[in-house]
């Protein structure tokens, strides 16, 4: 294959990729109650909006309040799925893990009506604490991809030789693993958070009456007098997006770097 | 080849392995070791891959479970010892250099619980990088070093500590050949100069025979031969360490008959050869054989030389140059395959060529006999 | 050390304690509710009462009810055009990231590829519901440029609009699994080709391709069993031409309340693209077989005959053994003839 048509193709590719989310700001700043061409003027009113609405800074909060609780969580479950991943072998690994990492192949929709009918049959009521097991299930699984990663790249002999040299397990884990595998946690993290802040399926299966941002959203979505707002906040939201992944990407190659590694492209 | 004087073989016993056996599932990795290491010997465990002489060394370092048997140090019995408690530090074969601490931080790593000031600490690592010959590479980054340079930070890491026993896992074999022969020199006189004892596993049997006093060579799981280099190399316990050190060519032979401390041969392409019992490892029974000679017990008698007790002729089939020594093949007469036989190249003697007939000579006393 | 001491302090042990909290949270949060909802498919409800007696009503109605029957093969049909186009349209971006992008830059392409996944999936359906709306940038462009004279109405509101959203929400999970496994193959495999004497065409595909295979199929099924699930971009860009299994699913649950509908209806789905997967990876063996043994044409003659009994099966089985019968012996003929495949067809040159 020749590389100057494909370049083309790629950027083209590229742009058709952006083009929706172009379209964020340029109506999130437009001075019309329409979505659509031609464009009137430019305003913040949608901005200003948003900051009124009481309904949104609720649904933010609970979104908030999720997205760290299933960070933490799902990392730490992440943590050792991985290290037994790369450092154990123990019987039937391959269809443990497997499973483990099944909720990325699995529709949503499948992980959102188990839950919800196993909530409605034990008679508990849905809510934040419901949300936050479901999405961690979801995030389980990139938590362990990245930090697969981590671990793999970390030679193993490191750990015995801190051993050697007089270190307990735990200090051991202090001192050798939890530097080197840092850049991975923290990216897992940030990963975990985001997809959880986005996640709109199991969220709205699951809500009751504390919605989350992304639920909240699908609420206006009906009303066209609110489109523009949500414009603007979609803008917020992708904005918010963009930073923690450059944050997580940063992070990501400052690890390599420090473990005097080389880049083999990206999380995945 | 080491200097084996007597002290060395009265010194004490520092690690002692009885009947020390090891089953990964069915397989059985170690099978009855039993040895004694002495105090500031250098010992190498020496064997092909898979022989089990890393799953020993990691043993004796604790970071494996033996299945049955003992493993001894300084008299005390290692069971549920765990690695960071016991007498002994590890240089990996990787080197395991923690990549995100600074040369300095890595050679100080295990002093951080020592009862010591921050400034005797500082010290110990400055002595200790100077004895690698690393003065100045405290303050460096450790991922940005050499393999040489990892592994010799890798030593003063564990030497600083003052184990009783150092073990090195094939610490040589990521090397390239020149820095490998540098290392050689170097590892032994560190050795000489701090006096502990060295265990080093190695599948590289020239390695072994230059460094050590004492090699024990395993097989499968098992001891071999223990003894120092210079028996090993003229006194092989078995055809298969006999090959495994150094080049051996084998004849055909038969028993004739044995008696008295004497044994009577005939060997293919030698003729009819008297050996002292001592030249046959274990029982000497009449039938078939073969006959162990190596490539320097063969002399080639060039034009001019003395006329020898034992001689034989035979052809030149391939020659191989190596600049100061030439190792030729030789066809013997009766013999079905050929003979390596090696000659030093000097000023005034000239290269034999293919298909040359040559006289060589020969000493009885330089065969082994292997029934 | 007793028995019990020596199997958890040896490694299996260690390993499998180390695993078990996130296994443990999968099993409760998984497995469980996963059990539970095909046990539900087994039971009835009236209003609100859950009848426990075990029937299979729910399986007849499911399988008879020819609306439940369109809305899952459409689901698959959308999600087999998404992946097709999704694939096909990844495959050069992810070569030209691997061959053709200085290797410092590539993780910076990746990067820019991924962040659009990573904004909230929400907006970005939404957004296309705008760009493809009557009066939306589309048909303002098109009619600006005088492509068209009056606004294009198909584009939206039905399955075309639901397989252009997925195709683009999709596409970086396409791309991935092509790249990771472009980049595994070794170059000096393809300088040894050109060196025997191959164009770079027949390098492409003789040599690459085929090494590319386990990456394409990856891609295949990680963009392929999500989307025949999916319930945002149905319910929004789908009208009433494009409504999927997951919208009937959410139907049967809160607006009919019947669970154990939706829960038949889930499993059923599940089970449907699982087989169908299945069944597609055994043809591929199969034909790549049969291909490399006795020839194209045969292959293709066997791909197309295979694929048009099933459609005649299709038709004409319901008025014979009812449509239940019909879709159950399908599954059972298509399931055993793809276990057929993979116990006596050996894995091809592209590793599938």
């Amino acid at each position: 294959m020749k590389a100057r048509p494909l370049a083309l193709f790629a950027l083209l590719y590229l742009l058709v990729l952006y083009a929706p989310i172009m379209l964020l700001p340029i109506f999130a700043f437009n001075d019309g109650t329409v979505i659509a061409f031609p464009l009137r003027g430019f305003t913040t009113e949608w901005f200003g909006l948003l900051l009124e609405t009481p309904a949104l800074h609720r649904a933010t909060r609970n979104s908030l309040v999720i997205a760290v609780s299933v960070a933490v969580l799902a990392t730490c479950l992440g943590l050792f799925a991985a290290r037994a991943a790369t450092r154990y072998r123990f019987p039937a690994k391959t269809g443990i893990l497997g499973f483990i990492m099944l909720p990325l192949v699995l529709p949503e929709v499948i992980v959102a009506i188990s839950l919800l009918v196993v909530l409605m049959q034990l008679g508990l009521d849905s809510g934040i604490w419901s949300i936050i097991a479901g999405h961690t299930l979801l995030c389980i699984p990139f938590s362990v991809a990245i930090l697969q990663g981590s671990f793999a790249n970390m030679d193993q002999s490191l750990e015995e030789a801190a051993i050697d040299l007089g270190e307990t397990p735990l200090s051991t884990f202090r001192l050798v693993t939890l530097p080197l595998v840092a850049p991975g946690i923290v990216a897992s993290l940030l990963i975990c958070f985001t997809i959880s802040l986005d996640e709109f399926i199991i969220a709205f299966f699951l809500s009751g009456n504390a919605p989350t941002l992304p639920v909240y959203l699908w609420g206006q979505l009906r009303f066209p007098a609110r489109l523009p707002m949500i414009m603007a906040l979609g803008t917020i939201l992708v904005v918010l997006s963009i930073l923690l992944l450059v944050i997580a990407e940063t992070f990501r190659r400052r690890g390599l770097r420090r473990a005097g590694l080389k880049d083999s492209g990206g999380f995945l | 080849m080491r200097d084996t004087s007597s002290e060395r073989g009265e010194a004490p016993a520092i690690v002692t392995l009885q009947a020390v056996e090891k089953y990964y599932g069915e397989y059985h990795a170690l099978r009855g070791i039993s040895a004694e290491i002495r105090q500031g010997e250098f010992f190498s465990l020496l064997g092909p891959s898979g022989c089990g002489k890393t799953t020993l060394l990691r043993a004796i370092a604790g970071f494996e479970d033996i299945s049955s048997g003992s493993i001894r140090l300084d008299g005390r019995d290692m069971e549920g010892v765990a690695p960071n408690r016991r007498p002994t530090n590890l240089v990996f074969q990787s080197y395991a250099i923690f990549p995100h601490l600074t040369v300095a931080q890595n050679v100080g790593f295990g002093l951080r619980k020592a009862q010591m000031s921050a400034e005797d600490k500082r010290r110990a690592v400055g002595e200790a990088l100077e004895m690698v010959g690393l003065g100045d590479f405290g303050a460096r980054a450790a991922h940005a070093l050499s393999g040489g340079q990892r592994q010799r930070v890798a030593l003063a890491r564990a030497l600083i500590l003052k184990p009783r026993v150092l073990l090195l896992d094939e610490p040589l074999s990521a090397l390239d050949k020149k820095m490998r022969e540098v290392m050689q020199v170097e590892l032994i006189k560190l050795q000489r100069e701090v006096g502990i004892t060295f265990i080093l596993v190695t599948h590289d049997q020239e390695e072994a025979l230059v460094m050590s006093d004492r090699i024990a060579v395993m097989f499968e799981g098992g001891i071999a031969q223990l003894d120092d280099p210079e028996t090993l190399y003229r006194r092989p316990s078995s055809r298969r360490v006999a090959e495994f050190i150094g080049m051996m060519n084998f004849l055909p032979a038969r028993v004739t008959g044995s008696g008295s401390g004497r044994i009577e041969a005939e060997v293919a392409g030698l003729g009819r050869v008297t050996l002292d019992a001592g030249q046959c490892p274990g029982e000497a029974h009449p039938g078939a054989a073969a006959v162990g000679l190596r490539p320097e017990s063969l002399t080639i008698l060039f034009d001019g030389g003395v006329a020898h007790d034992r001689e034989v002729r035979g052809s030149v089939a391939e020659v191989t140059y190596y600049g100061d020594m030439t190792y030729y093949d030789i066809a013997l007469d009766g013999a079905p395959d050929t003979v390596s036989v090696s000659a030093r190249n000097m000023p005034g003697r000239r290269v034999l060529e293919r298909g040359e007939t040559t006289t060589l000579a020969w000493d009885p006393r330089a065969l082994s006999l292997f029934c | 050390m007793n028995g019990v001491t020596r199997a958890l302090r040896s490694e299996g042990g260690k390993g499998l304690i180390m695993v078990s909290p996130p296994l443990v949270y999968a099993l409760l949060l998984l497995a469980a509710p996963l059990a539970t909802i095909v046990l539900f498919s087994f039971w009835t409800q009236n209003f609100l009462d859950i009848d426990r007696t075990f029937t299979i009503a729910n399986y007849a109605e499911a399988l008879s009810d020819p609306l439940y029957r369109e809305l899952m093969l459409r689901s698959l049909r959308i999600s087999a055009s998404v992946t097709a186009v999704t694939v096909i349209l990844a495959f050069p971006v992810a070569y030209f990231i691997s061959f053709h992008v200085a290797p410092q830059r590539k993780s910076l392409w990746l990067f820019l590829i991924t962040i659009p996944f990573w904004t909230s999936y929400l907006i970005r359906v939404f957004l296309w519901r705008v760009i493809l709306a009557f009066d939306g940038p589309v048909n303002g462009s098109l009619m600006g440029l005088g492509v068209i004279d009056e606004p294009l109405t198909f584009i939206l509101y039905n399955a075309n609009a639901v397989i252009i959203t997925l195709a683009h929400a999709f596409a970086p999970f396409a791309i991935l699994p092509i790249f990771v496994s472009l980049e595994k193959i070794n170059r000096s495999l393809l300088e040894a080709a050109r060196d025997l004497g191959e164009s770079k065409a027949m390098t492409f595909l003789r040599v690459t391709l085929p090494l590319a295979m386990p990456g394409v199929l990856a891609a295949v099924l990680i963009v392929s069993i999500p989307t025949v699930g999916d319930y945002v971009t149905p319910r929004l860009v789908g009208g009433s031409g494009g409504t999927m299994i997951a919208n009937m699913i959410y139907a049967q649950i809160f607006d009919l309340n019947d669970r154990p509908m939706g829960a038949t209806l889930a499993v059923l789905a599940m089970a449907i693209v699982a087989l169908s997967l299945l069944w597609l990876i055994a043809r591929i063996r199969f034909w790549l077989w049969l291909a490399e043994g006795r020839g194209v044409w045969i292959a293709l003659a066997a791909g197309i005959a295979e694929i048009l009994a099933i459609r005649a099966i299709f038709m004409l089985g319901p008025a014979i053994v009812g449509a239940p019968g019909t879709v159950l012996g399908l599954l059972a003929v298509a399931t055993l003839g793809s276990v057929l495949i993979f116990v006596k067809v050996p894995k091809g040159r592209a590793g599938i």
